[in-house]
């Protein structure tokens, strides 16, 4: 994948999958430390142990449609390219959560790219989800919550163009609700 | 830079309210953008994006946009289907930015399959 936030799409389409009401998407980039974290926790069905000891297997999916399931194992091999590592637990009934650290200055990670594209991408087409996206650069500390949102919406669905609008500019822009 | 305050929010929930209350009637084209890892990668949310961005400037109220997993045709991503009223589903492949805008357009809004785009229709593929 050409950036990260496309990693985090793909991560988060699974815990979609997964029947999440809530996924939270942490992102901490850490210059001083040389690292880039990111977990994708969700709500979702999660897995058995034995799923659990498969899942990183691109040749292992739990879709029918094929014969690989590839979103994590290149996350992990993404993250493992650049120095860092990669964690996954799960607890059926409880949910799922992928832990990437990256070697920040490392000259193969790859950029951030649009987390605004992606996190108004999964709302769009599943506005019923809620999605918390925090995001620490250094001391800064951005977060964006679809339940705050809502309150103010009231009736009115957070899939409105107008409202996916002010969210894309919101994170784009990482400024914080106020 | 401006802010972002919750009375911004709060002027637009206005705003969106008036836009649905304007609104012919309720959908009746979907958009499924077939968004697994394949298509991730091959440009998935790119063609999503261009897709969200033509249906605002072109202020289109009846496609609903919506995604979905790997449909198994990885080589052919990114790929649409498109759903028309009652008419059978039409799978486009190799797909960007300008095509998706194309299909929106001619297919999802006017009821017209584009074919040079399509793979299949229904499960009949195109020769």
């Amino acid at each position: 994948m050409k950036e990260l936030a496309l990693h985090i799409l793909d991560i988060a389409e699974n815990s979609i999958r997964a029947g999440a009401s809530l996924i939270e998407i942490i992102v901490d980039e850490d210059g001083e430390r040389d690292r880039i974290t990111i977990e994708i926790r969700d709500n979702g069905c999660g897995m058995d142990q034995d799923t659990l000891s498969r899942v990183l297997d691109p040749f292992f999916t739990t879709k029918d449609v094929r014969r690989v399931g590839m979103g994590l194992s290149l996350f992990r091999r993404a993250a493992e390219g650049t120095g860092g590592h990669f964690y996954i637990d799960s607890t059926p009934d409880s949910g799922t959560t992928v832990r990437a650290v990256f070697g920040y200055s490392h000259i193969d990670r790859q950029p951030m790219g649009d987390m605004a594209s992606t996190v108004s991408g999964l709302l769009l087409s599943h506005g019923e989800i809620d999605i918390f996206y925090k995001h620490i650069i250094g001391s800064d500390e951005f977060v964006f919550d679809t339940r705050d949102i809502r309150i103010v919406l009231e009736d009115t669905p957070i899939t409105s163009p107008e409202v996916i609008q002010f969210i894309t500019t919101m994170i784009r822009e990482k400024k914080n609700l106020e | 830079m401006a802010k972002m305050t919750i009375e911004d929010l709060r002027k637009i929930r206005e705003q969106a309210k008036r836009s649905r209350n304007l609104r012919e009637g309720e959908g009746n084209a979907r958009i499924t953008i077939h968004m697994g890892t394949c298509g991730i990668a091959a440009g998935a949310r790119e063609v999503m994006d261009a897709l969200l961005k033509a249906i605002d400037e072109h202020a289109v109220r009846s496609v609903l946009v919506t995604t979905s997993g790997c449909a198994g045709l990885c080589s052919h991503e990114p790929m649409a289907t498109v759903e028309y009223a009652d008419s059978p589903p039409v799978k486009y492949v190799n797909l960007d930015s300008n095509k998706i805008v194309r299909i929106l357009l001619e297919h999802a809004v006017e009821g017209n399959v584009v074919k040079e785009f399509a793979f299949a229709i229904g499960s009949e593929k195109m020769s």
